[in-house]
């Protein structure tokens, strides 16, 4: 197999500077987009739905050159272990699952948090069984708050593509080096056709330096027992307490560090429509659509009404969105899933939390009518 | 053209109607508007129901999801009316005033008379058209029923330019540009074997949905159209 030959360009060139062309895509086509243009080494995966169309496109993508190897492994476990090892040699990596397959190989997260990874993964949001669904949801995101990733949401094909390749850009920073999960809203921007911009695809990001690591990778002079268990297993010693304890500290300092990094390459953890408004709504990926929706309805009607997109769910903007929201006296948190995590993020972020109105929520594969919100609001006004 | 048209097909797994969506959708695009398509589907199987949604307009379009308020219906199958093989019921749930439904059937279906009365109270205007008949008498395989369905539309709603959707047609099936889902292509490989040539499956496609868009007709219901 030929390798493609591409020109190697800086991030900022890639996303910011590159003449760009418009195209009419799908989500998972965008995803495969911004792989072509990503420098891969490797990808793994296992299909599951609304993900499998964009995996089978970066199949194709190592057909064509694109990327070094690629595969289906075993199971999405199976999937996240190898993306683990490909990365600890040295690779940068990138895989998808959705909904099951997300839980099923849960381990996993965690794993590529605390070996420090900069794994880029896309998560295609889907209903969790039971009763089985295969439709739009977002309910896995509330369950993966607190493995030690970085959670970008994408209202938009353009946001997914976008932040699929700021992603590589944040989580390869070696102050950063942490593993960041690129979530979309399945089939509600997966298989939504719309416009977007694409840079030319002869240039991709420069090549992955695993010497810059905060964690060396993988080789015969680094042996993966050094990293692994010596000593954070051997739990006799006090020390080996410290070690872990420190080294959960350092991955939360990472977070933290990534901010600035945010800021660069996806333009900031959130983004404000009229911030002086006295009714606000936050909300997150496609829920953001539905919103801006809402806020036409409203603007005919005479209400003033302003949004806050929250475009990272790890690092939580608290501060941010406390600022965005401190005129606010009514803050609507619409979400596609039953919990309401996003509500709890925010309620726990914002002092007078009693402005926040947990809903409307949507959940089960159905949209939601920006109707819904807009009456919402009403009820609270009236 | 109004500010904003929503369309919304229903039809069988394997009939084109994320195909038919994909390319109105596109040319749309061509045409300079705002446009999106998304379709929805269960488990994906042959003859099992299939949505697909189109939104044209003027001004940038957010909305995402399920059309719940459709402008205009494409009904694909009979048996999305008459077996229920819809995400909606009845079939015409949430049609907005003024609306326009367009049904693929060889002879135009009976309606009960409290549906005659709902389309006349949504001052809705129905028609029917033969697609799959059309579909193998012109195009030759009854994988054409959603070019005739698009003409059909054209015929009655011309609400895309002719330049934009042959140009739409040459990005679908001409490869390069567009690539296409697994089992699509699949599908797609199947249809250019039997026509040998792309230049001849647009032209084919495009006499299909020409001739389609004079064949289709209104129902009556009894009175003089």
């Amino acid at each position: 197999m030929m390798l493609q030959q591409q020109r190697e360009v800086d991030a900022e060139y890639l996303l910011f500077q590159a003449k760009r062309e418009k195209a009419f895509l799908t989500g998972s086509e965008a995803v495969a987009e911004a792989i072509k243009r990503a420098n891969v080494d490797m990808s793994v995966g296992y299909p599951i739905t609304p993900q499998s169309e964009a995996m089978q496109l970066i199949g194709e993508l190592y057909q064509m050159g694109y990327l070094q190897d690629y595969y289906r492994a075993e199971n999405e476990f199976a999937v996240m272990a190898s993306i683990h090892g490909a990365s600890l040699g040295g690779g940068r990596v990138f895989t998808s699952t959705s909904g099951p397959g997300t839980l099923r190989a849960m381990e996993m997260f965690p794993v590529w948090a605390g070996a420090r990874q900069p794994i880029v993964c896309a998560f295609m949001c889907r209903g969790l069984s039971l009763p089985p669904s295969i439709q739009p949801e977002n309910i896995e995101m509330g369950m993966l708050l607190n493995t030690g990733m970085i959670m970008l949401h994408a209202e938009t094909v353009q946001d997914y593509f976008d932040m699929i390749l700021g992603a590589y850009a944040i989580a390869e920073q070696p102050e950063v080096h942490l593993p960041i999960g690129v979530f979309a809203d399945g089939f509600f921007l997966t298989h939504t056709r719309e416009s977007v911009t694409l840079p030319p695809s002869d240039i991709k990001l420069k090549t992955y330096n695993p010497s810059a690591a905060p964690v060396p990778c993988f080789n015969s002079e680094t042996p993966p027992l050094r990293i692994t268990r010596d000593p954070l297993l051997n739990k006799s010693n006090a020390i080996s307490y410290g070690a872990n304890a420190s080294w959960h500290q350092e991955i939360l300092s990472a977070s933290i560090r990534s901010k600035k990094h945010i800021n660069r390459y996806i333009g900031g953890s959130l983004e404000t429509e009229n911030p002086d408004a006295g009714i606000m709504i936050v909300a997150s990926g496609t829920a953001v659509s539905q919103s801006r929706e809402a806020l036409r309805i409203l603007h005919k009607m005479g209400i003033r009404a302003g949004l806050v997109k929250i475009k990272t769910i790890r690092p939580f903007p608290g501060e941010e969105l406390a600022a965005a929201t401190a005129r606010a006296s009514l803050i609507l948190v619409p979400e596609f899933n039953a919990e309401g995590w996003l509500s709890r993020e925010v309620m726990a972020s914002l002092d007078r939390n009693s402005r926040v109105v947990s809903g409307p929520r949507v959940f089960g594969g159905m949209t939601m009518p920006p109707n819904l919100i807009v009456n919402e609001i009403l009820s609270r006004i009236s | 053209m109004d500010k904003k048209v929503s369309i919304r097909m229903s039809g069988l797994g394997g009939q084109g109607v994320v195909t038919a969506a994909h390319i109105i959708g596109s040319a749309a695009n061509k045409d300079g508007k705002f446009s999106t398509v998304n379709p929805f589907f269960g488990a994906e199987k042959r003859l099992a129901p299939a949505e697909s949604y189109v939104r044209i307009s003027e001004e940038k379009i957010y909305e995402r999801g399920e059309i719940l308020f459709p402008d205009v219906i494409m009904i694909f199958h009979p048996h999305v009316i008459t077996l229920g093989k819809c995400y909606t019921m009845p079939f015409y749930e949430g049609l907005q005033e003024n609306g326009i439904i367009i049904i693929n059937s060889d002879e135009p279906l009976e309606f009960k008379q409290e549906d005659i009365e709902k389309f006349k109270s949504m001052n809705a205007t129905l028609y029917h058209i033969p697609a799959t008949r059309l579909g193998v008498e012109i195009g030759g395989t009854e994988l054409a029923t959603n070019m005739s369905m698009i003409g059909s539309l054209l015929g009655v709603y011309p609400l895309i330019s002719v330049e934009s959707l042959k140009e739409s047609l040459a990005e679908r099936f001409g490869g390069g540009k567009f690539i296409a889902s697994g089992t699509t292509a699949a599908l797609d490989d199947a249809l250019k074997g039997k026509y040998e040539q792309l230049a001849q499956l647009i032209e084919k496609n495009m006499e299909v949905i020409e001739k389609s868009s004079e064949q289709v007709r209104k129902y009556t219901f009894g009175q003089e159209g």
